[in-house]
């Protein structure tokens, strides 16, 4: 902080006053030359990986570092694909199945929750509003070991039931979001629609589900993100390598073959592609969606 | 921004008068429709945090339990390290959080306020500090493994550069949690955001008629943006706090899940998770989880004391999004 401050003083504070917009000029290029340099310290990790896994065994370990590998190894990607016991395409599978059966359950729950607390008035709305922001501040080890309890005693270690289920009971993040989101459309439209003889289902079915699409958009792909990146609760619950997600089979392959630098970059490559794609594709509404609650990924 | 005052906006009295009957009927749907949260809300939150707690008086694992009072307290506030992790763990979170927070909110806010402004590239820039909260915690932490090699990594390579040589990073008890807050840093992007959105409700207006009163950049920033961005700061705060001391996936796979050297990173988190789900010293492990619980309420509600000193509200001007 006080790095970032000194930086500040340095830069504007001096009094240069030769001509206001030389003065500014100078300004902006430090500014970008700033950004720059962070956003290369950003990017280099990622640049890294994806040369790395196209390295032989020997540049990976060679010291000073080798930037560009030469020759290109396209084989660590079959090598690293072809290193499980099971069919690599089990893993992006089972990530897949974690994501979307959470992004349906969010969706399902959330929007139906969300909609009740923004629009309907109920005896108790406030307090059990503020009992949703509540759980937000709860660590999630509090009720992890009884909940690793109840679903083991119904059979559901090695299965998605645990990593999916409670997704469709609502969650106070998206909630608060979408309630948000719903306070902003005008309360006019209810009152028509009301006129017209729209009861409530018929209100949230018909008139603010659709006009709330660019928020329901915002938490499938936050959803989406969130569980593919998922690594705790996978790592609970699911022990037999045919049910591992990506996030798992990386951290096996981690675990088991640490020399094989190549092998790693190229899951990791794999393993981040689609929350990537994702976000190239959506940034905007994404970062909408983080300015709007505040929620970090 | 901040939950409070949100919840007082909360709609009750909005609705147009209508039947009695028909209101009732609304009244019961609105608790049909809230009913998955409310469900949800019994079966897993507040039912397993009781059962959380009231494990925390047992020893048991998945198969047999026994009552043993207040015994997993006393072993686990024990200072005897081999008995109990539990300071040691706490030690190397508090140590994590102590210089990661200042470190990533101090870069967000920096780099927020260098966006704040009109230029070319913004989003470019926003997009790219943001890029490290999307890649899945495992891979980033697979490649910073790799980037903190002593041998051959990037990071020597740098360090040899300036003349520092043969740091051993995460296999030297000495360095290993301050790779985790270089690692953490990274990271900052998150926050810049939450800071971008924040910067961007501060009216133009203040910052020129500061300017016409001779205001430089530093008192600028110093009698404007840090008191507006207060509650801001006051959010970014306390949810960093939560998220920092419950960090888990790096360590867990850049220490192969042990917390090494020499349990210099054994993290609260790990130490949980270790326990619970390595030794199934399941009652141990509720004990453990519910003091953190406690820990993070206290802390929280330090921050939260201490923010009449340091929190600026005035709800007419900035701090408000619409």
């Amino acid at each position: 902080m006080s790095a970032a401050i000194e930086e500040m003083k340095t830069k504007e504070i001096r009094p240069q006053r030769t001509s206001e917009t030389r003065d500014n000029r100078v300004r902006h290029l430090t500014t970008h030359l700033v950004l720059i340099l962070g956003a290369i310290v950003i990017l280099f990790p990622i640049a890294w990986m994806i040369s790395t896994s196209l390295k032989s065994q020997s540049q990976v370990i060679q010291f000073p570092p080798i930037w560009i590998p030469k020759p290109i190894v396209w084989e660590n990607y079959r090598n690293a694909i072809t290193i499980f016991p099971v069919p690599f395409w089990i893993f992006g599978w089972n990530s897949m199945y974690l994501s979307l059966g959470n992004v349906i359950g969010s969706i399902v729950s959330n929007t139906i929750v969300a909609f009740a607390f923004a629009r309907l008035s109920f005896r108790g709305s406030r307090v059990l509003f503020l009992l949703v922001l509540s759980t937000m501040m709860l660590p999630q080890q509090v009720t992890m070991i009884p909940l690793f309890i109840l679903f083991s005693k119904l059979g559901w270690v090695n299965t998605y039931h645990p990593l999916i289920v409670p997704q469709f009971f609502a969650n106070a993040f998206y909630v608060f979001m979408l309630r948000q989101f719903f306070t902003t459309i005008p309360r006019d439209l209810d009152d028509a629609a009301r006129i017209d003889g729209c009861g409530v289902l018929g209100l949230f079915w018909r008139i603010l589900l659709p006009l709330a699409a660019p928020a329901v958009g915002i938490i499938a792909i936050f959803e989406f993100t969130a569980s593919w990146n998922w690594f705790l609760g996978p790592l609970i619950y699911l022990s037999k390598m045919e049910t591992f997600p990506l996030a798992l089979a990386l951290s096996y392959l981690n675990a088991s073959y640490r020399v094989l630098w190549s092998e790693l970059m190229v899951v990791s490559f794999i393993a981040m592609l689609p929350p990537l794609i994702l976000f190239f594709i959506a940034q905007k509404a994404y970062i909408q969606g983080i300015v709007v609650t505040g929620v970090k990924g | 921004m901040s939950i409070s005052t949100d919840s007082r906006r909360l709609g009750v009295g909005h609705v147009p008068r209508k039947p009695r009957s028909r209101q009732r009927s609304e009244e019961l749907m609105a608790y049909l429709l809230i009913s998955p949260w409310i469900i949800g809300f019994a079966l897993f939150i507040l039912g397993p945090m009781l059962a959380s707690f009231g494990l925390s008086f047992l020893e048991t694992n998945l198969f047999s339990w026994e009552y043993v009072g207040l015994k997993n307290y006393t072993t686990l506030f024990s200072t005897d390290a081999t008995r109990s992790l539990f300071w040691v763990s706490l030690y190397n979170t508090v140590y994590y959080v102590f210089f990661s927070i200042p470190l990533t909110i101090g870069a967000g806010f920096f780099i927020a306020v260098l966006l704040n402004q009109d230029m070319r590239g913004r989003s470019a820039y926003r997009v790219i500090y943001y890029l490290p909260s999307i890649i899945p915690g495992i891979a980033a932490s697979v490649v910073w493994l790799y980037l903190f090699q002593p041998d051959f990594g990037v990071i020597n390579w740098l360090f040899s550069a300036v003349g520092i040589e043969g740091v051993r990073w995460l296999y030297d008890p000495r360095t290993a949690k301050m790779a985790f807050v270089i690692m953490s840093v990274w990271g900052a992007g998150g926050n810049m955001l939450i800071f971008l959105a924040g910067l961007q409700g501060i009216p133009t207006e203040l910052y020129e008629a500061a300017k016409i009163d001779g205001a430089v950049a530093w008192s600028r920033l110093r009698h404007i943006t840090l008191p507006l961005m207060s509650p801001t700061i006051f959010f970014v705060v306390i949810t960093n706090i939560i998220a920092s001391f419950q960090v888990f996936t790096n360590v867990y796979v850049m220490t192969n899940g042990d917390g090494g050297p020499a349990n210099s990173t054994m993290m609260y988190v790990l130490h949980i998770y270790l326990v619970a789900f390595r030794q199934y010293r399941l009652g141990y492990a509720s004990a453990l989880a519910w003091v953190l619980f406690v820990i993070l309420l206290l802390f929280t509600l330090l921050v939260f004391k201490s923010s009449s000193l340091w929190v600026y509200y005035e709800t007419e001007v900035g701090g408000k999004r619409e």
